[in-house]
């Protein structure tokens, strides 16, 4: 089976075809590239850290260093990579053909996104080469703007300016959500990427502004002395907390909601079934979206908050919980009753499923205010957010990058690879992490460059885990790579999934689809069992 | 609490990787064009499984809740110690004029209550073993308090981080039994009390030219203060806590006490953070 004679990626194969293209699939593998990057400068920094915790002594780096690497691991991975992977690559490549329409409803806004991005991206790079940071990806004050004598400026303005791109691209997706539905596709015809993409960009949208805001503070009151968060001048360095986590708590669902929405993709294609719950799932990304714009002060528990705002904190933040528990209550009964085949990207969705629950159900111990006083700022935290971060976004994130590759590059990878590393991955991520919840518990606190020898043997444990996961996300860069030339070609549907993006060929034609599609029914609608091999 | 949590979460992370390895392999593909079968979703199921944690995690609110209730609240009596944080090590003052530094010798059984503030950055006080945490932030004083039943010694870590030596900035709280506290302090360097240093200092800054122990002084009387409520102004009125005196010290304008003009001078930049702590301490002494 030959590819399609004409498709986006053979339209034009000069450097300007790419870098002035307005095709938003092509935009979507110029994220690609660039968060790919990103992820492994991050995970580079990540390395050096779990080499230098491997013993208790603080040997291998300078403290300095030291501190340095945790916050641009902390600084890349999140606000260039997690935030932005899935929306900008998946959602992206994906949210028109969903729709059935040709593009989003502002390409050149969109080129002019990932251009934006890329110039956030190199004052955090510059400030990366000329001697880094060191006031941790949370930047608090008054360390961050009278103490620290470090590149503090360059990478607030880096993230500052990635924050519009964020901001244009969740405007872009509520737009094409909104106007460029092809006909028939009712809001509650739309397959839940696009319900959970829309979320998503609300919080863009909504949350963006401030963290923006935030940071340029930060840089003001370095160069100007204005005194926000200095007490000595009369300011607060609590405020800067609120207003950090104001929208520092609701970007965890901007990194977690996108992979439930590809879960829930995933876990229909591979069950042959609908979603179980699709209203349910469906909005209970709203209300993630929504409640998650409430529940701040749960960072802050310890900071000086007053008895009672944390009891409000608390309380929400166990709400917040339910609609994710329902989720995956959801998913877990879709496969009842699936065809289900074990193919990679579902291997992805059940390490989600897996790696996500424990992750939201540790979060639990952190809302209890009375629990929390003891967990927050150890290695429990750092365990807890890398369960959702990395279990949760990475995984969701593979997966999706699985289940589309197909339609991306019009080919298939090498499936038994595939398996392989994603078990190497899973196992490899529990061995990290796992631990840290115990370090966590025994009282070994966050950031600590050196520690007491009795923590020795979990941080071994922790780093050998380490090492394995990186392993576990190499293979796939080369097997992704290797199949672009030699994979089998792969068809418009390899999978037999629904959805739009499957009628299209592999890889889909710059407009798309050669006529717009017509919708009728719901989504996942899988032709029904009776009379067939059961 | 920590366990029963763990239990809960071992349970339901077991039935849900349960649920889906069962239904992996019972409803494994069997033929290559094999559909799943339709189950339509049920109202009844939807509302279980979202009450039932909602009930699950608010027993865990209450509970956390409960245990936070306490753990903010000291008893009446207390043994206080006045903690300053600074990059990057941390200085204790006990109330009879003993000073260490990144060592913390208490007695066994007594409630042990940290009055604690820092000199440039946040930092945060964190003994794992007495199950307390809290920051440490620069121009308010916060508390913790714990009862350590067992001599030994127990880690101090910082845990908020805080530049550079963050990690290094670690102490030891010593445990000791009554008599060995006793013991230990009088053995070190006597200075004279926390209120005695700072009623001293009290004279040499001569704010005992407007606050005397008699009423129609030029300042109001301060005997007695601490704790009392103090109307200004305004009308509005405040708790005389330590963060109060604090700012009536170095910015005397901010909350001016009713029947009083404004005219103390501000003490700001010329007494530290330790100072002031022996002037709140004499403050409080005052009867
Ligand atoms: C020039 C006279 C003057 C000096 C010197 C002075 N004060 Fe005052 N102080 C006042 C006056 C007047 C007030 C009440 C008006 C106000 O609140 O500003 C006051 C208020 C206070 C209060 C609040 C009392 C209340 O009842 O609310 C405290 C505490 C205090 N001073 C402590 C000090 C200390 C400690 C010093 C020395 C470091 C000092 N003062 C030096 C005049 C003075
Ligand atoms: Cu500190
Ligand atoms: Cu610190």
């Amino acid at each position: 089976m030959p590819l399609p004679p004409q498709h986006y990626l053979n339209n034009g194969y000069g450097v300007k075809s790419w870098l002035l293209t307005r095709d938003h699939k092509r935009i979507a593998l110029l994220y690609l590239a660039a968060v790919t990057f990103f992820f492994f400068i991050g995970g580079a920094f990540a390395v050096v850290i779990r080499l230098e915790l491997a013993t208790p002594a603080g040997d291998l780096v300078s403290d300095e260093t030291y501190n340095k690497l945790f916050t641009m691991h902390g600084v890349m991975m999140v606000f260039f990579f997690l935030i932005p992977v899935i929306p900008a690559v998946l959602g992206n490549f994906l949210v028109p053909l969903m729709i059935g329409a040709k593009d989003l409803a502002f390409p050149k806004l969109n080129l002019a996104s990932w251009y934006i991005y890329m110039l956030g991206g190199l004052f955090t790079l510059y400030a990366l080469v000329t001697g880094g940071v060191d006031t941790g990806w949370t930047f608090y004050t008054p360390f961050s703007t009278v103490s620290s004598t470090t590149k503090v400026i360059p990478t607030a303005l880096g993230i500052f300016i990635t924050g519009f791109s964020s901001i244009l691209t969740g405007l872009n997706f509520i737009v094409t959500i909104h106007r460029m539905r092809a006909p028939g596709m009712r809001w509650f015809r739309m397959p839940l990427f696009l319900w959970s993409m829309y979320a998503t960009s609300l919080i863009f949208v909504l949350g963006t502004p401030v963290i923006a805001i935030t940071v340029l503070l930060i840089a003001a009151e370095r160069v100007f002395q204005f005194g926000f968060f200095d007490p000595a001048r009369g300011g607060d360095p609590v405020l800067f907390q609120h207003l950090f986590w104001f929208y520092s708590h609701p970007a965890v669902y901007i990194m977690v909601l996108p992979s439930m929405g590809i879960v829930s993709e995933i876990v229909a294609a591979f069950c042959r079934k609908q979603v179980f719950g699709y209203e349910f799932v469906a909005f209970s990304s709203l209300a993630i979206a929504v409640l998650g714009f409430l529940v701040w002060g749960h960072h802050m528990f310890i900071a000086g908050e007053s008895v009672y705002a944390a009891l409000i904190f608390s309380i929400l933040s166990f709400l917040v919980a339910i609609p994710s528990a329902v989720k995956v209550f959801n998913w877990t009964a879709t496969m009842y009753k699936g065809s289900i085949s074990w193919d990679t990207p579902m291997l992805y969705a059940i390490g989600f499923i897996g790696l996500f629950t424990v992750g939201g159900l540790t979060g639990l111990f952190l809302a209890a205010v009375g629990l929390d006083v003891h967990v927050t700022d150890t290695y429990f935290i750092i365990a807890h957010f890398h369960y959702i971060m990395v279990g949760g976004t990475i995984m969701g994130y593979l997966g999706g990058l699985h289940y589309w590759w197909p339609k991306i590059s019009g080919r298939q990878y090498n499936e038994a690879l595939a398996k392989l590393s994603a078990g190497i991955i899973f196992v490899g991520f529990n061995l990290t992490f796992f631990p840290q919840f115990v370090l966590g518990y025994l009282g070994m606190p966050r950031r600590y460059h050196a520690y007491p020898p009795e923590f020795q043997v979990l941080n071994v444990l922790s780093s050998a885990g380490a090492s394995i996961l990186g392993v576990g996300y190499l293979i796939p860069m080369v097997y992704l790579m290797w199949s672009l030339r030699y994979g089998k070609v792969a068809g418009s549907n390899p999978w037999g999934a629904t959805g739009l993006e499957w009628t299209t060929t592999s890889p889909p034609p710059t407009d798309n689809f050669t006529q717009t599609p017509i919708v009728t029914q719901e989504p996942y609608v899988y032709p029904r069992v009776e009379g067939r091999v059961a | 609490m920590y366990f029963f949590l763990v239990a809960i979460a071992a349970f339901f992370s077991l039935l849900i990787a349960g649920l889906i390895v069962y239904y992996a392999v019972k409803y494994r593909r069997r033929a290559p064009d094999a559909v799943g079968t339709v189950v339509h979703g049920g109202i009844v199921l939807e509302i279980a499984w979202t009450v039932i944690p909602l009930l699950i995690s608010m027993v865990i609110f209450v509970w956390g809740a409960s245990v936070f209730f306490a753990m903010s609240r000291p008893p009446e009596e207390t043994m206080n110690v006045y903690v300053v944080g600074k990059q990057w090590m941390w200085k204790f003052q006990h109330l009879d004029g003993e000073r260490e530094i990144n060592e913390l010798h208490v007695p066994v059984g007594r409630a042990v209550k940290l009055i604690m503030t820092s000199e440039d950055v946040i930092h945060d006080v964190f003994v794992p073993a007495f199950r307390v945490k809290a920051d440490v932030l620069p121009g308010r004083y916060t508390h913790i308090w714990f009862q350590p039943t067992k001599p030994g010694r127990y880690h101090l870590f910082c845990a908020e981080y805080c530049g550079t030596r963050h990690s290094g900035m670690i102490g030891e709280v010593v445990v000791m039994e009554p008599s060995d506290y006793q013991a230990w302090l009088s053995g070190g360097a006597p200075e004279g009390s926390l209120a005695s240093a700072g009623e001293k200092l009290f004279a040499d800054l001569a704010c005992n030219t407007c606050h005397r122990p008699e009423a129609q002084s030029r300042g109001p009387v301060l005997q007695g203060l601490f704790g009392k409520t103090v109307t200004l102004q305004t009308g509005e009125t405040v708790v005389a806590d330590e963060a109060y005196i604090r700012e009536s010290i170095l910015n005397p304008s901010a909350k001016v006490t009713a029947g009083f003009q404004p005219i103390m001078p501000t003490f700001q930049g010329l007494v530290s953070e330790e100072q002031l702590l022996e002037l709140i301490e004499y403050v409080k002494s005052l009867r």
